[in-house]
């Protein structure tokens, strides 16, 4: 008798989770990496004070968020497609906001 | 076998198209018996038949299936009945498209949980009963009309019912195939079903194996009880 | 056993009746693992560069002063030292140097830094992975860079700091202080901001407090404020994450009313059939849920499993032309897995959820029908 349809249903679901169970496996076998990677950022960020994230690089209220002026560009904020692409995407920094 | 008893059925009761379908119809038919309503396109045949198959409820009247009154029992128990009890042939065959006639044979049998295999194996000895073990695994619209009419009668007794129900199954065959039916019938008839056929076709009431001929006509019945 | 098989034999039937139409439900799965893959890779690279952020950033100053002038972030001073140096519960006090260079020779700016423990050596600069690419600078070479007095000064790179830090270091320049003010015109006795650490943290609103009387043209800005930023950055509010979702949320309402607007009269023949032939009510809706179950369930497996290779295995690859924007600089870094278990959920009840719903509603007033109709088809 050949497969049934639901067996191989059933074991598209199952390898699916397995491969959510082999991504966990495999963060947790990088564990080591993660730890240096961690300690070396948090190192970094210690001896040279850094306040942000070198996540863009295009404008300086997106290369340093939470030291932005109180009037940048972010209050065209949420929805304003801005010349920076960069800053469409994020928040304003909630201090600039409530103040 | 079954007993309907001052049976009375109304479509859209209330409303300015009412329409008695079925007026004060009592009949009894006995077991092991073909038995074969006959009249013109709405005479009430097919309304019968699906009251008699426990498919739709009467207006008012009752039924008795084997000396238990079914009328009343809610829907749950009524399609278990159904499934056990009763296998359809219908007009149109209604075999379900696009997928394979092994799968249309087990149909019925799906929601009863038995084991695929052994619902497979007897399917295949229904479809090898009805020379259509060749065509287990075609599609349902490369079959012919005849091959169309055999799955459709091996799903009607998938589930090994008692009572057979046929609704016009000959109207879409020619007289060879509709002789041929004939001879389905009379074969189930030796192996005791009970046949109820709705066919104002003469090669299923002139047939020598039916017992009876209930003749219809608007919506009562006019000769044969 | 019985229930197990029940639905499984209703499964079979289910996917058979699925693969009838192999065309359109594969197009429909399609584009249903790409609204969720979009949706899960904007969740997953959100959430962990949030937890991320949100884990480094503690060891950022506890309190960073900056000082405003017409509304803009201005030079700071030295003399404010002394102003804030002897409030009750300041520990110490730190000046920072730091500013943008535009490189107009590859139009990328960086961020320059005057680091003071270890000093970085007179004519020489330590710079980010990103710089060293978009550079292609190694060790040893000597980069120009113009100074405000319009003359080029020539800077060698004594290093590059590892690309285990490229989150957070991927532009920076690293120099001397003599080389930074000579480049950005930073006079003598004036910094760009300082920062603070207090003795005892929760004191920091009143230490903050106390700074804005002392010294009223500053802005003290806290630890708790740049976490927060970070906490807050990309929000389900955020512009193009807007965006994504938006088309989702289309989408699932044109899948929606594709279902809820009714069922073709072929599938609610087959219902019919199936009545006739002795399914219960239950039965058909059971179909019905295993119809929408198999479609929204494969979609929504399939686009996490290639969401999460998408974005911690092959760095968020398809998002660089929408991240990267204007700029030359392009920060690569890797994100530590992970994910929100709460988070998954909330995608999987806003996607497999209200599909698998859509598929089963319009099915049930056609699986009420009597037993009977099939015979008047």
């Amino acid at each position: 008798m050949s497969a049934r349809k639901s067996d191989i249903f059933i074991l598209f679901i199952a390898l699916n989770l397995s491969a959510f169970l082999f991504f966990f496996l495999d963060a947790l076998s990088m564990q080591a990496d993660t730890q240096k990677k961690l300690s070396e950022e948090r190192a970094m960020i210690e001896k040279l004070g850094l306040t942000d994230l070198c996540l863009f690089t295009d404008a300086r209220y997106m290369r340093h968020p939470s030291m932005a002026d109180l009037n940048t560009p972010f209050q065209d904020h949420p929805t304003s497609i801005e010349h920076f692409p960069s800053g469409t995407l994020a928040e304003p920094p909630r201090h600039l906001r409530l103040r | 076998m079954i007993q309907v008893m001052d049976v009375r059925k109304v479509f859209n009761a209330g409303r300015p198209n009412e329409f008695v379908a079925m007026n004060k119809v009592s009949l009894s038919i006995p077991r092991h018996d073909v038995t074969v309503l006959k009249g013109p396109s709405g005479s009430g045949k097919t309304t019968l038949l699906g009251i008699l198959g426990c498919m739709a409820r009467p207006t008012s009247g009752r039924i008795m299936l084997a000396e238990r009154e079914i009328t009343s029992l809610p829907e749950r128990f009524l399609t278990e009945i159904r499934r056990t009890t009763f296998g359809f042939v219908f007009q149109q065959f209604n075999l379900i498209k696009g997928i394979t006639v092994i799968e249309n044979v087990i149909l019925p049998a799906y929601p009863t949980g038995e084991n695929p295999a052994i619902l497979k194996k007897r399917a295949m000895e229904l479809l090898s009963l009805f020379n259509l073990s060749g065509k287990a695994d075609s599609k349902i619209e490369w079959l012919s009309g005849g091959e169309a009419q055999r799955t459709s009668i091996a799903r009607a007794l998938m589930n090994d019912p008692e009572v057979i129900i046929a609704d016009e199954p000959t109207a879409n065959l020619d007289s060879r195939l509709s002789k041929e039916f004939m001879e389905i019938v009379s074969g189930l008839k030796e192996q005791e079903k009970t046949i109820i056929i709705a066919s104002h076709d003469p090669i299923v009431y002139d047939s020598p194996i039916v017992d009876r001929v209930v003749e219809m006509r608007d919506g009562k019945i006019i000769s044969g009880i | 056993m019985n229930r197990i098989n029940k639905h499984r034999n209703i499964l079979d039937f289910t996917l058979s009746s699925l693969l009838r139409r192999k065309r359109k439900n594969t197009a429909l799965v399609l584009v249903y693992i790409l609204v969720v893959f979009g949706l899960a890779s904007v969740l997953f690279s959100t959430q962990a560069l949030k937890r991320e952020a949100c884990s480094i950033l503690q060891r950022s100053p506890e309190v960073v002063i900056q000082r405003l002038v017409a509304g803009r972030h201005e030079l700071i001073p030295t003399s404010y030292i002394d102003k804030i140096k002897d409030v009750r519960g300041v520990q110490t006090v730190k000046r920072r140097l730091w500013g943008y260079y535009y490189d107009p020779t590859v139009g990328a700016n960086y961020t320059l830094m005057v680091p003071d423990d270890p000093a970085v050596a007179e004519g020489t600069i330590v710079i980010g992975k990103g710089v060293a690419r978009t550079l292609r600078a190694e060790k040893g070479d000597l980069l120009p860079f113009k100074a405000n007095d319009g003359f080029f000064v020539s800077l060698e790179v004594g290093d590059i700091i590892s690309s285990d830090s490229e989150l957070v270091s991927s532009d920076l320049v690293l120099m001397n202080e003599g080389d930074f003010r000579q480049i950005t015109g930073v006079p003598a006795g004036y910094f760009t901001d300082m920062v603070l650490s207090v003795r005892n943290v929760k004191e920091l609103p009143t230490i903050a407090e106390k700074i804005r009387r002392l010294a009223p043209d500053t802005r003290p800005i806290v630890k708790d404020d740049i976490l927060r930023t970070y906490e807050t950055i990309f929000d389900w509010r955020g512009g193009i994450l807007l965006v994504i979702l938006a088309g989702a949320i289309m989408a699932f309402i044109i899948f929606a009313w594709d279902k809820a607007s009714g069922l073709s009269s072929e599938e609610r023949k087959e219902i019919g059939i199936l009545k006739g032939i002795g399914w219960e009510t239950s039965d058909v809706i059971l179909m019905k849920f295993w119809e929408g179950t198999v479609i929204s369930l494969s979609s929504f497996l399939l686009g996490c499993v290639f969401a999460y290779i998408h974005i911690f295995y092959a760095s968020s690859a398809l998002f660089e032309p929408v991240l990267k924007g204007w700029a030359v600089l392009y920060p690569k870094f890797r994100l530590i897995p992970y994910i929100d278990p709460l988070q998954l959920a909330t995608l999987f009840f806003l996607t497999v959820i209200p599909y698998t719903v859509a598929t089963i509603i319009p099915s049930w007033r056609a699986a009420t029908v009597d037993p009977d109709s099939v015979m008047r088809l």
